[in-house]
């Protein structure tokens, strides 16, 4: 009992409250949702943001789907690929409808898979090998290959990075590189769009003529089975409010529960916790290989003997319940988890050894230039602790703070670090966006095509195409434990561990989703 | 007068021709990059560069300037580059939580404000007066996040008398609206019935002294009609600059404040517009801050003449 429990006018605040239509604040079919961040970019296409994304999940639906085995599974349509591995062809389950009331037909997926080709890695990879993708009937379409290609269908099913979702044929004829400004899907929600207010708040109303899939619910497949007439997604820009907001009953979901205020919501009969995305996220460092003291391999391996995990890790989440110190750079609990030339990350670091091999290198004092970023939460650690452990193996460090945007800006230059370019900098993914070599955006090794520290790398080439030549799970963990060590020896980036965000959700919800990010199909709330 | 405030508002055009090169110039000289925070992180070099070019990024300084000014002067101040709103529609959106809650706020300071200041300086140097001086410290020197998160405290979860936190229009529902914006515009009064409080009294302590309220006083006028009749409103110029720059402070924004209570304004639309480099929007919300600004200083100035007859334009 608090202090003014005992003055509380129960009767008169009450009647006031209902006066003031303060009661319900949100009605007994509505979920209202903190998520990450707001959204304010709609396009899933142009845009790798996570908020665009999970928007996307919302409003449009997939043709293949991954479930929480990491299998393709058939969502919008059935795929079946002929004997010779060159023909996939897809067919549209009955009863598919876009918002705007039209059928679903097999020219608007074709529309939406080329759009998608130009944007996405896993896309790419499929258009250098497409021969035609026509439509076959009025339900069919098939995509020709000019060779084998196994990792088609796990591409098109996969859920983040660029995520395959299929629109109106005349929204997806949108050039690739210039927004949609039309957002009608065929997905278990409709986007409400005299309600948005970019940054502030979404809305999503059940849409009616949805047919859920066949088979139980599990991640992005299977019935999305919606169980509530709308969904709100609030932001809130800070998170204390948002934890008093959901104690006070004012929201029923908040998608990252901040570690240091977890304590606030734990023990609370009303608030369930729990971490749902169960793989977590990745934080790694990436550095410059154009540049000196980065360009020579031995530097970079002298840079990762010097850091920890567990050391970047704790200053990072704190709390190591949350945290998982972890070498396999596809990401500790999924089907390629490898740790081979980790020892070092995962044990603490080796300073000594590190000193020694700069010293091996011929180190000359090149200050590395390691950006920090100082208005992202989840950013802000890593370089401190790695700017100390670096200086302790004794490499020159020149830490510069700037917000995020600036650092983006940056690390696209290829400057020299002391004209404006960069040696060093930090960031986080989602497990899903590393665990597959194809989709792991830093394994490019193709120099100036590559990601931001444009690496050249003919061997990485060579490795990730001898596991998209791979059909069979085995042969692509074999290859995949090869790319481990290589990344490690070679240091493509540093692998910083994993960790978990948990979420926190209104007892009265249940069905919420284990899936890697928040979805709300399946999910109930119960009449206050 | 008439010409007076034609002249004052065609004085204005330059100020805000200044300031929008100013803005303009300002801003593509910060480090940072639209294309990267709408194609975000796995976007490639190429990929960025020909966003860039679809925006129309990659064009010289001077034809997006032109442009600008071009569909400015039109009427049209272009389009999100991060959401693809129309900017009116942004900000019309978020500049009515602003303007409510700067409303609400300057109403319930001056209400309690100035009979503060009032009493203070008819009770100088008395326990009364040090009362309020020690209040109007406090209000000061207390961060308006720490008052704020006080009462969420007290009012709202240990109470449970309103809500934590959001925003309802009150055409909708008044009701909503108004126990919304209580604690909100509390938290913000705090500092300026402080600031009001002190100026109020200063200003009083000043004509106090002066013979024409000794004559009233002579005359046999009661106390009240001798402060609030003839000091106060000879004292009033000064307080009404503070209550007018005080309120084009809160419509230009108030972040913490915005966020603490999760209201949509346009404190939080400025702040997340420059952390996007969403140029076109903070370009407006400037342009914006800056017309507020000079009409709120015109009215101000208008204001002397009803306060103080002797004021002449």
């Amino acid at each position: 009992m608090n202090a003014f429990s005992s003055i509380r006018p129960k009767g008169l605040v009450a009647a006031a409250a209902v006066a003031l239509g303060l009661a319900a604040p949100a009605s007994a079919q509505t979920i209202t949702a903190v998520m990450h961040s707001g959204l304010r970019v709609l396009d899933p296409v142009i845009t790798t943001a996570h908020i665009t994304r999970d928007n996307a999940f919302m409003i449009y639906d997939t043709l293949l789907a991954m479930n929480s085995d990491f299998e393709v599974t058939p969502q919008m349509a059935s795929a079946e690929m002929s004997e010779d591995g060159l023909t996939y062809t897809f067919t549209l389950r009955d009863g598919l409808k876009w918002h705007d009331g039209g059928d679903v037909t097999p020219a608007d997926c074709i529309a939406s898979i080329k759009r998608w080709m130009v944007r996405d890695g896993g896309g790419q990879m499929i258009a250098d090998r497409m021969e035609s993708l026509e439509a076959t009937g009025d339900k069919s379409f098939a995509l020709k290959l000019k060779e084998p290609f196994p990792y088609t269908l796990q591409a098109m099913s996969k859920p983040s990075g660029l995520a395959l979702f299929m629109m109106p044929e005349r929204i997806a004829s949108t050039p690739a590189d210039q927004a949609i400004t039309e957002y009608v899907g065929s997905g278990p929600f409709r986007f409400v769009e005299d309600e948005f207010q970019p940054g502030v708040k979404v809305v999503y109303e059940k849409f009616e003529d949805y047919v859920p899939a066949e088979g139980p619910q599990s991640w992005f497949s299977g019935a999305k089975d919606v169980k509530v007439d709308r969904v709100e997604w609030v932001t809130m820009p800070d998170a204390q409010t948002s934890i008093n907001a959901l104690m006070n009953g004012e929201i029923d979901y908040m998608e990252a529960v901040p570690v240091d205020l977890l304590p606030l919501l734990e023990g609370m009969d009303t608030v369930e916790t729990e971490v749902l995305a169960k793989l977590g996220s990745v934080t790694i460092g990436r550095m410059n290989f154009l540049y000196p003291p980065f360009d020579d391999p031995k530097i970079r391996k002298a840079a990762l003997m010097a850091l920890s995990q567990e050391d970047v890790l704790t200053a990072l989440i704190g709390n190591p319940e949350y945290f998982t110190v972890c070498g396999a750079i596809f990401g500790c609990g999924t089907p390629l988890e490898f740790a081979d030339g980790s020892d070092t990350l995962t044990s603490g670091g080796d300073i000594e050894g590190a000193k020694a091999l700069l010293e091996e290198a011929g180190y000359d004092g090149t200050p590395v230039v390691l950006m920090q970023p100082t208005d992202v939460v989840t950013l802000t650690a890593q370089p401190i602790v790695a700017a100390q452990a670096l200086r302790a193996a004794g490499f020159t460090v020149d830490m510069q703070p700037m917000d995020w945007q600036t650092l983006v800006t940056r690390r696209a230059s290829q400057a020299k670090p002391s004209e404006g370019g960069w040696n060093l900098f930090f960031t986080n993914w989602i497990v899903p966006e590393v665990s597959n070599p194809l989709a792991n955006i830093m394994l490019n090794g193709r120099g100036d095509d590559a990601w931001f520290g444009w690496p050249s790398d003919p061997e990485i080439e060579s490795l990730l195409g001898e596991y998209a030549a791979a059909s069979e799970l085995d042969a692509q963990k074999a290859v995949a434990q090869k790319i481990q060590a290589h990344v490690m020896e070679n240091v493509n980036y540093i692998h910083l561990g994993q960790y978990n965000s948990p979420s926190a959700w209104g007892a009265s919800l249940s069905g919420v989703s284990d899936a890697p990010f928040p979805v709300f199909w399946g999910v109930e709330k119960a009449a206050d | 007068m008439p010409v007076y405030f034609v002249r004052r508002v065609l004085a204005a055009i330059p100020v805000m021709l200044v300031v929008a090169v100013f803005v303009f110039l300002l801003l593509r000289l910060t480090p940072g990059d639209p294309a990267a925070i709408i194609a975000g992180d796995m976007a490639t070099p190429a990929q960025l560069e020909r966003i860039r070019d679809t925006l129309g990024l990659n064009d010289p300084l001077h034809v997006q300037f032109l442009s600008w000014m071009g569909r400015i002067l039109q009427g049209d101040f272009g389009t999100s580059l991060i959401s693809n709103k129309p900017v009116i529609e942004l900000v019309e959106d978020r500049m009515w939580p602003t303007i409510w809650i700067a409303l609400i706020t300057i109403t319930l300071s001056v209400i309690i404000a100035v009979p503060m200041g009032v009493l203070a300086a008819w009770r100088h140097r008395t326990w009364v007066d040090h009362i309020v001086m020690t209040f109007s410290v406090l209000g000061f020197s207390i961060p308006v996040f720490v008052i704020g998160y006080l009462l969420i405290k007290l009012f709202a979860i240990d109470l449970r008398w309103v809500p934590v936190q959001g925003y309802k229009a009150p055409s909708g529902d008044f009701g909503g609206f108004a126990i919304r914006a209580v604690l909100p515009a509390l938290t913000l009064a705090s500092i300026y019935i402080a600031l009001i409080a002190r100026m109020t009294r200063a200003s009083l302590l000043d004509v106090l002294n002066e013979d024409y309220v000794r004559t009233a006083r002579a005359k046999g006028l009661a106390e009240r009609r001798v402060l609030f009749r003839h000091a106060l409103r000879n004292a009033a110029v000064p307080v009404m600059t503070v209550i007018g720059t005080g309120f084009a402070l809160l419509i230009s924004g108030v972040v913490v404040t915005e966020s603490v209570f999760n209201i949509p304004g346009l404190g939080r639309l400025t702040v997340d517009s420059i952390f996007a480099r969403d140029y076109p929007v903070i370009q407006a919300l400037i342009l914006l801050t800056s017309g507020i600004y000079v009409a709120v200083n015109l009215l101000i100035d208008l204001s002397y003449t009803l306060l103080d007859p002797r004021i002449r334009y």
